[in-house]
């Protein structure tokens, strides 16, 4: 019984290392899809921001000024985006692609440029790497059955930035449920029309949110490069930008169910991990393969009808045009 | 005559062109990066001392997926490169094919075997160095338990994990051995974030030492090790300057000799075409003792030689996961 305790406790935690990326380019993709623009380029937009942190804390020494250099990038190719998508109407699937081969080539080249080390950069130490942080009275609690060792063991013990990633899933269903910014933000994405009637600026609103994806985007990128890892390491996102976009459908484009289904991808990769090799009860091995690709047939399987439609905005993916009736 | 002492001259003041007019070496480099510090990085590294010693320019291309590869190997043939070292077993179809078309071209390939009368195949004895840090990590370990992680699921790496068991097992018969591998496909050689996250897995149910037999993926492992104060074995080329303190040891394969003696060979006129395998007792493979592990593994030497010693003997012996497809022995 105690071993299943310590099995589930350690796949929880590894739960979260694992899915704090998701979470933060989900939130980043619900920010930008939310206002009506379509946001395959997550995985670029990560990239883009484990790059440059990667590369500004190895200059600086510092994490932080890392983090702030990866969130302008990953803001820049957000803009870039923005301006393809929003002011010249471009096909927003085919901006986003765009991004990605981008930010993959991109990065890849300036690395060999800068670092000489096949689009890596150089390994991180001390302070130019966000360390683990053990929150107040961990210690005490961890003799606590279940509870404390659960906070001592599942909650205490990650970096900031994992913090940071559970902390904005209230805030970002704040900003969208409870304030104004929020609420136009939604109706830009539903109806720009009548946003538009009432003398708010569709282009102005998109632009916003774009820019908070990208910011976003980028302290997923740095937790990539600088937290989870010591370094930037060519195409090192691995696919987790569209992990996170089918994340953000699993929850059909709302906050806190973002929240469940990143942390389920997260601890179905957590279990994944330690199935390996390991075999159950009656049914014998499992399959790696199988475990691996639960997160896709369960996001397919649960769309198909468990959990009712996926309703995406009704203008997502519409450029708006003041004439078009 | 005098045309020839014409071209004497040239070929004295221009040293570089006369070479390089003699061979143009090239390498195709498997997937993952050139500087993964590992498979990839030791062949380049053979490759620069070549260029070093000879002043002569290795052509190089780093496929980044494998339908590239086909294309790299011909487009290096039909430039005229001679010889072609191919890098890993994911290019012996390719070679296959391409070594066809172009049958006075000489090819090299390291980790398999291509049976054309132009192809060299170098093959290492991985199963006995992976014995060796096998013995190394059994040795080490305080808990009993020793974890491995490999880079994509393929016959070859469980080789590596097969005989790092039977060495743990030998020094320690009641020793537990963790194996995880990164993936199915390409892509495990290079994800860290996946292979730290496999480490901590294993750390986490006590294993104290960890070997990772996968590319660039490994560099992540070592970071986990570094991370959690564990130690760490690398592999094919020497890591331990990596993280030193964390890392044991490296299970070393000189990939990088392969390159450099197929290019000194064709350069020299003794190039020959046939399997090539390289294991201890060519001193093809082994474990490294340097400046920065030489603290850590210096109560262990003595033991390690006596074993060394067995297995060029022939007294032990080291089940070789690729003749059955099974860790049996």
């Amino acid at each position: 019984m105690n071993d299943i305790l310590t099995f589930i406790t350690l796949a929880l935690d590894a739960t979260l290392r694992v899915a704090t990326p998701l979470i933060l380019a989900a939130l980043a993709g619900l920010f930008s899809e939310r206002s009506g623009i379509v946001d395959i380029g997550l995985e670029g937009k990560m990239l883009v921001g484990a790059f440059a942190a990667g590369a500004v804390a190895y200059w600086t020494g510092s994490a932080w000024l890392g983090l702030g250099a990866a969130m302008l990038a990953s803001m820049g190719f957000a803009l870039l985006h923005g301006l393809a998508c929003i002011t010249y109407q471009g096909n927003q699937v085919v901006s986003g692609v765009a991004i990605n081969i981008l930010a993959s080539g991109l990065t890849t080249i300036l690395g060999l440029a800068w670092f000489h080390q096949g689009g890596s950069t150089p390994p991180l130490v001390g302070a130019q790497r966000f360390n683990d942080i053990t929150l107040p009275g961990a210690d005490a609690l961890k003799s606590v059955p279940v509870l404390g060792d659960f906070y001592a063991n599942v909650l205490s013990g990650h970096n900031i930035l994992v913090y940071i990633a559970l902390l904005l899933v209230p805030f970002c269903a704040w900003v969208l449920y409870k304030t104004r910014f929020g609420l136009r933000i939604r109706a830009v994405g539903e109806n720009p029309k009548a946003v538009d009637t009432a003398g708010v600026s569709v282009a102005l609103l998109r632009y916003r949110a774009v820019l908070i994806a990208g910011a976003l985007c980028g302290i997923a990128g740095a937790y990539l490069s600088t937290a989870q890892n010591a370094q930037f390491i060519r195409d090192m996102t691995a696919g987790q930008g569209f992990m996170a976009l089918a994340a953000l459908i699993f929850a059909k484009w709302r906050p806190w169910p973002i929240l469940a289904a990143a942390l389920l991808f997260g601890f179905l990769d957590a279990l994944a991990i330690r199935m390996q090799g390991v075999s159950l009860p009656l049914i014998g091995q499992v399959p790696v393969q199988l475990i691996e690709s639960l997160p896709y047939i369960l996001t397919v399987v649960l769309l198909a009808g468990f959990i009712g439609k996926a309703m995406p905005p009704k203008a997502l993916g519409l450029p708006y045009l003041k004439e078009q009736r | 005559m005098k045309r020839r002492l014409l071209g004497l001259a040239i070929s004295l003041l221009l040293p570089t062109w006369a070479y390089s007019a003699e061979i143009s070496p090239a390498i195709v480099y498997d997937l993952g990066t050139k500087f993964d510090k590992s498979f990839n990085e030791g062949v380049s590294n053979g490759a620069k001392r070549f260029t070093e010693d000879t002043k002569v320019e290795v052509r190089e291309f780093e496929p980044s997926n494998d339908s590239q590869i086909e294309q790299a190997i011909r487009k290096m043939a039909k430039r005229g490169s001679d010889p072609i070292v191919s890098v890993g077993f994911s290019q012996a179809n390719a070679l296959g094919v391409v070594a066809k078309e172009f049958p006075d071209t000489s090819f090299t390939i390291i980790d398999s075997v291509v049976d054309q009368p132009n192809v060299r195949s170098v093959t290492f004895r991985e199963e006995q160095g992976s014995f060796l840090v096998g013995a190394l990590a059994a040795l080490a370990s305080k808990t009993g338990k020793i974890g491995f992680v490999g880079g994509q699921d393929i016959a070859l790496i469980r080789k590596f994990a097969c005989g790092y068991e039977q060495g743990a097992k030998y020094v320690n018969k009641d020793i537990e051995v963790f194996q995880n591998m990164t993936g199915s496909t390409g892509a495990a050689w290079n994800n860290p974030t996946k292979g730290g996250e496999l480490a901590k897995s294993q750390f986490d149910r006590g294993a104290d030492v960890v070997f990772a037999a996968a590319g660039g993926t490994g560099i992540g492992v070592y970071q986990a090790a570094k991370d959690n104060g564990k130690y760490a074995i690398g592999v094919d080329s020497n890591q331990n300057h990596l993280h030193p303190g964390t890392m044991l040891s490296s299970m070393i394969k000189r990939v990088d000799n392969a390159a450099y003696d197929t290019f000194k060979a064709k350069m020299d006129g003794t190039w020959t075409s046939g399997i090539v395998s390289l294991g201890l007792a060519e001193k093809g493979v082994g474990w490294a003792v340097d400046e920065h592990n030489e603290k850590i593994v210096e109560p262990f030497k003595e033991k390690m030689a006596a074993i060394e010693a067995d297995i060029i003997a022939d007294k032990i012996k080291i089940h070789d996961y690729m003749k059955t497809n099974s860790c049996e022995y």
